[in-house]
């Protein structure tokens, strides 16, 4: 005879998956509902197409400035395009930058920390370059190169990321430098492990929590600065259809068609808030030291 | 403790040495002819011929990098190729609302700020500390522009309480100033107030854990007096730090926040400068910002000594 488990009062196996999805809501909600959001902000942007929009750059000069109502559920801009289409395809360009700044600075930044942590003299040089590139505000960096290439989403990620690498750098960098002196890679290094292997097996992953939770933000700045480029007319083209654009346009007839603004200004918000979230929810599931501090 | 100071103010050289290369180098490293860029799609040789005169980029790099230092050192930042002004008149011309828009904001996010973190502290867990941390979360996501607009449409369109937009100088009356003055400062000053509030909850927490607070309450100090003169007071380096740190984000969001507002600033000056590509301008904006960066940090440096008699040099 066999005793279903349920008979002794042991859960049953979906039960327990459901008990243990519940406990890690509890113990990290801000990464739960950041990665939700994440997601939602994600399928909109790759679903676009199917969601009820039209081409974001149709013009319609009739339809100028209607409100929004059921057929424009965002309202119409000054050129009659949908506010709707273009918001959600603006999703796509918010995400792809944020990403892209992201993978490219945490990459440059590794290597770059990598090599100044253990090499002395390249530390002297290239930890002074980074000090002073620091001191120059992301956005002004962004701006100035943005000022002599021509607009386009290539240049405005490249353009954040040499604003974002030297604080990446600066970090791996931190981390090298305190993991060189920990008796486990003395160890290694006392029992003949090379350099490369040391670098591979006990340093790099190491790097990795920092750099994750450092990812997110980088990700949430790079949007952010982004929508500033763009608002302040130094940053995607604008026949690209970016959240910052949408804003940049609505500026002037802030006035009559606030909502032109608002919806992207709100699907940004909620974007880099989910970023945050899971950054910090990150950060203190990665260091249990630093929980419920910051 | 002098020969540190002098230390620490020789270390800005090289600091501000990097900023200058790259200003200069920018110019001369991006793909293409800077003068053909600078001059646009429209322009004909000539205008380009003008544009490479009057840069300089006829002449070799190294005589333009000493010329350009040169002048440099002594207050010249070149000429605006728009407008034929020498470009530090036009930057000292739009500085005063900067200034007055990043101090009234420094000023009103501290003073905001460092309660709130103090008293996040000090009922951690409860709904005020609660209520501290959604509000810094929230300061950190809601794009300065996003909050601006915001504010203009519940205080402005909606309720008709203060002025859409403008600045008025601290001449023209303290009423006029302030109404004008109170949404940038407020929308400015948020990403920074979440910094600090935080910081100083988390260097609060810290410093309220440690055996000389019990020691204190148990002899039955005021809360206040152990919140205050105890805890805060231990506290204050890394508040200072981030506060000097948080400058950046200042200067990045005034330069959108006087756009928004219209605030006839250096902000202003840049988008103008965007349009144009008016290059002289943004490296010359670009040196003045990075320098006052510095200088803030500088002086949050020395202030350690103040704020810890403990650290010396």
């Amino acid at each position: 005879m066999t005793i279903a488990p349920a008979d002794l009062g042991l859960p049953t196996a979906p039960a327990r998956r459901r008990g243990r999805v519940r406990d890690y809501v509890r113990r990290h909600p801000t990464i739960v509902v950041g990665t939700v959001l994440l997601t939602v902000m994600a399928l909109l942007a790759i679903l676009a197409p199917y969601l009820g929009t039209v081409d974001p750059q149709a013009l319609s000069p009739i339809r100028r400035l209607r409100w929004p109502s059921a057929q424009y559920w965002f309202g119409t801009d000054m050129l009659g395009r949908d506010v709707y289409s273009r918001t959600i395809y603006g999703a796509r360009i918010s995400l792809t930058v944020g990403l892209s700044v992201a993978l490219l600075s945490t990459a440059l930044g590794l290597v770059i920390g990598l090599v100044t942590g253990f090499s002395r003299w390249t530390d002297a040089i290239v930890m002074r370059i980074m000090d002073g590139l620091m001191s120059i505000p992301a956005i002004l960096i962004a701006i100035a190169l943005m000022a002599l290439t021509r607009a386009s989403l290539q240049n405005v990620i490249f353009a954040i990321t040499v604003a974002e690498v030297p604080r990446v750098t600066r970090l791996v960098r931190g981390v090298v430098l305190s993991l060189r002196e920990l008796p486990f890679v003395e160890a290694a290094h006392a029992s003949g492990t090379g350099f490369f292997r040391i670098l591979r097996r006990h340093i790099l992953p190491n790097t990795i929590p920092p750099l994750l939770v450092q990812g997110t933000f980088v990700a949430a700045s790079a949007m952010i600065v982004e929508a500033i480029l763009s608002f302040l007319g130094a940053g995607t083209p604008p026949n690209i259809p970016s959240w910052g654009n949408i804003m940049a346009e609505g500026r002037s007839l802030f006035q009559v068609a606030y909502y032109i603004v608002l919806f992207p200004g709100a699907f940004l918000s909620v974007t880099v808030l989910a970023i945050n979230l899971l950054g910090d929810g990150l950060r203190d599931a990665l260091d249990p030291r630093l929980q419920r501090r910051m | 403790m002098f020969a540190y100071v002098i230390r620490r103010i020789l270390a800005t050289i090289p600091v501000m040495a990097v900023v200058a290369l790259f200003v200069f180098a920018l110019l001369h490293l991006s793909p293409g002819d800077p003068a053909t860029i600078i001059a646009g799609d429209t322009a004909t040789l000539e205008d380009i011929a003008r544009i490479r005169a009057k840069l300089g980029l006829d002449q070799p790099l190294y005589v333009q990098f000493v010329t350009w230092v040169w002048g440099l050192l002594h207050g010249d930042l070149g000429i605006s190729i728009f407008t034929n002004l020498p470009v530090s008149k036009l930057i000292a011309q739009r500085v005063e609302p900067t200034i007055t828009l990043t101090i009234s904001t420094l000023i009103a996010s501290v003073l905001a700020a460092i309660p709130m973190g103090v008293v996040a502290a000090w009922k951690a867990g409860s709904w005020i500390d609660r209520a501290v941390m959604v509000f810094a979360v929230l300061g950190f996501s809601v794009p300065v522009f996003v909050l601006a607009y915001v504010l203009i449409y519940v205080f402005a369109i909606a309720t008709d309480l203060l002025p859409v937009q403008g600045f008025i100088s601290i001449d023209g009356g303290l009423g006029p100033f302030l109404s004008h003055i109170v949404m940038p400062t407020f929308a400015l000053g948020a990403v920074f107030a979440a910094l600090i509030a935080r910081m100083t909850r988390a260097s609060m927490l810290d410093v309220l854990a440690q055996d000389y607070i019990r020691t204190a309450q148990a002899k039955g100090l005021a809360n206040d007096k152990v919140l205050i003169g105890h805890a805060l007071k231990n506290a204050a380096v890394p508040i200072a730090t981030i506060i000097g740190i948080g400058v950046a984000s200042l200067i990045s969001g005034v330069v959108v926040t006087e756009t928004v507002f219209a605030i006839p600033g250096l902000g202003r000056l840049t988008v103008d400068a965007i349009l144009r590509r008016d290059y002289p301008i943004i490296q010359g904006i670009i040196l003045v910002f990075s320098a006052a960066y510095v200088l803030i940090n500088l002086l949050v440096d020395l202030s350690y000594t103040l704020l810890d008699p403990r650290i010396r040099y």
